[in-house]
């Protein structure tokens, strides 16, 4: 209840009415119709299936959708940024300083020829250009590194990422994103590369650096489980529009015929079933304003 | 059905072991769970079954018959397997009816077209289908191609590597149910690899968890769901999968 109220005074991350269409005039396609939500210091989680334009979202709060996306909105701001009207050197700025993105894969999203080290340290330094000096920058790296749990930092910063684990690879990828010290994370799918017992660790350290730094978080994902696990709040997400919103405790309460059949759909570890109940569709969804309860 | 024995693989002679030591059964009808981490060695020991990887010491039974590591080609008539991805285990040019018919032309059988649109019908696809090409379909629609391709031959074995990992649950289950009702239609034996505890629980019967090429606990589905196991590793598996997943056995139950 107290997060609410804090999201509804203070918000980090604010969308109304957002619209993001790809190619132009009549061939125009939109894909995500008119939704609103807010972030506030806390785990917001964004699912949906495949398509359903979750990860379009958190480009668009970046600014980084290819080209030739069109992205309209009644309000898309970061704390008092208005993410429509800034200028790109302003937006240079804000990506990575103030918002972070966490990717899926490490293995892609790692420059392959650079030590792991060294791509922290150039973060770093690119958000600090007054006082970018070499040493500092790797002070910094070792000591962000320790605080994502990696066991020797000096050695491990000289790897190249070939050289270290998917699990190890995510937590670095952490570290690039933390050592800017942003307000809020967007981690879009961040552990469905990884095990699962290397998920638990990676998530866990999320879950503190996020509680220790007072960060917001943006979490992606198309496992309803773990958003419902490691969430605040959810939002459901099909076809562009936004099913209902729901705190993440209560979505066993959910009344939303998708999220219900999404639920029913998991297959379990403990009881028996013999066919899992399948989702149908009602086209009648898609008429229903996106709006965020 | 299956039966492996003392099965040791590795990718060259100076290698270490990548399977080390493994042998299991698997009845007529039944399915048998492989399940552990990326790199514990179960893709590798599907690949053996399926005659992929011919470089393999120990011995590999089918119907008691002992097979030669290099299979001949009646083998594949009984036994064809599924794959991850369906994006990239369906040829890209050619349309899903040349697909459906190259295992037919594989082994000289000659039969009319219609086996084709048979064949989608009951992987629930209509038969249009057939005149699509891959990137038409959505992904469940390719597995379900994939599937069908597999069953052209009317193979009394499946093997099922990760055959629902690429998909959404939504069409997970639609998966999930298509393969237990192909199974009891047809009385087909699986042998289904997945690193998702929950996949397993729900299609297996007998489960064998794997770690460093190992088996290092075996038991069947009840167990697993009465959470009645003690084999650290199982442990830590069933514990993780729980954390950020289900949730432990005593739990509500989902509508």
């Amino acid at each position: 209840m107290m997060d609410t109220a804090k999201t509804a005074t203070n918000p980090l991350i604010e969308a109304k009415n957002l619209r993001i269409a790809f190619g132009r005039g009549e061939a125009a396609v939109e894909v995500v119709h008119g939704i609103s939500f807010t972030l506030g210091r806390e785990k917001l989680g964004i699912v949906g299936e495949s398509g359903a334009g979750k990860s379009t979202i958190g480009r668009a709060i970046m600014r980084l959708s290819p080209p030739g996306a069109r992205v309209t909105a009644d309000r898309l701001t970061f704390k008092d940024v208005d993410l429509l009207k800034a200028s790109e050197k302003e937006m240079m700025r804000l990506r990575g300083r103030r918002i972070g993105l966490i990717l899926q894969d490490p293995k892609y999203s790692l420059n392959p020829v650079v030590p792991v080290g060294e791509q922290i340290a150039e973060t770093w330094r690119l958000h600090h250009p007054g006082r970018a000096g070499a040493r500092e920058a790797a002070e910094r790296t070792l000591s962000i590194l320790e605080a994502v749990k990696i066991r020797d930092p000096r050695r491990v910063a000289k790897l190249y990422p070939h050289e270290i684990s998917g699990g190890m690879g995510q937590r670095v990828m952490i570290a690039m994103m933390l050592i800017a010290g942003p307000d809020v994370l967007i981690a879009d799918e961040p552990t469905s590369a990884l095990d699962v017992t290397v998920r638990l660790e990676v998530l866990t350290l999320l879950d503190e650096l996020i509680e220790s730094r007072g960060l917001g978080l943006i979490l992606i994902s198309h496992d309803l489980n773990l958003v419902r696990r490691f969430c605040d709040r959810v939002v459901i997400m099909y076809a562009g529009r936004i099913m209902e919103t729901l705190k993440a405790s209560e979505l066993d309460k959910a009344e939303h015929p998708y999220t219900r059949g999404l639920l029913g759909s998991l297959p379990s570890i403990h009881s028996e079933q013999r066919r899992l109940p399948v989702l149908t569709r009602d086209p009648a969804w898609l008429l229903g304003a996106g709006a965020a309860r | 059905m299956i039966e492996v024995r003392d099965l040791n693989i590795r990718f060259a002679h100076d290698a270490p072991l990548v399977v080390a030591g493994l042998s299991f059964k698997v009845a007529t009808g039944s399915t048998f769970g492989l399940v552990g981490e990326s790199g514990c060695g179960k893709s590798t020991v599907l690949r053996a079954l399926a005659g992929l990887n011919t470089t393999y010491d120990g011995e590999i039974l089918l119907d008691g018959t002992p097979l030669p590591p290099h299979r001949p080609k009646t083998f594949f008539k009984r036994v064809q397997m599924v794959f991850q991805d369906p994006y990239g285990s369906l040829h890209p040019r050619q349309t899903i009816q040349a697909q459906l018919l190259e295992p037919l032309r594989n082994q000289g059988i000659h039969k009319p077209l219609s086996v084709v649109g048979e064949a989608l019908e009951s992987v629930g696809l209509p038969r249009a289908a057939a005149f699509r090409f891959p990137h038409q379909l959505s992904g469940g629609q390719r597995q379900r191609v994939a599937i069908a391709r597999a069953l052209m031959l009317e193979p009394e074995v499946l093997l099922l590597d990760e055959p629902t990992s690429a998909l959404d649950v939504s069409v997970q289950a639609e998966i999930l149910n298509l393969l237990m009702d192909l199974r009891d239609a047809r009385n087909l034996t699986f042998v289904l690899v997945s690193h998702d505890l929950a996949v397993i629980a729900h299609m297996c019967h007998d489960i064998a968890v794997m770690q460093g090429g190992r088996i290092v606990d075996s038991f069947d589905a009840a167990q697993l769901r009465a959470g009645t196991l003690n084999h650290p590793y199982t442990r830590e598996l069933l514990t993780a999968s729980e954390a950020y997943g289900e949730g432990p056995a005593p739990q509500v139950e989902l509508a």
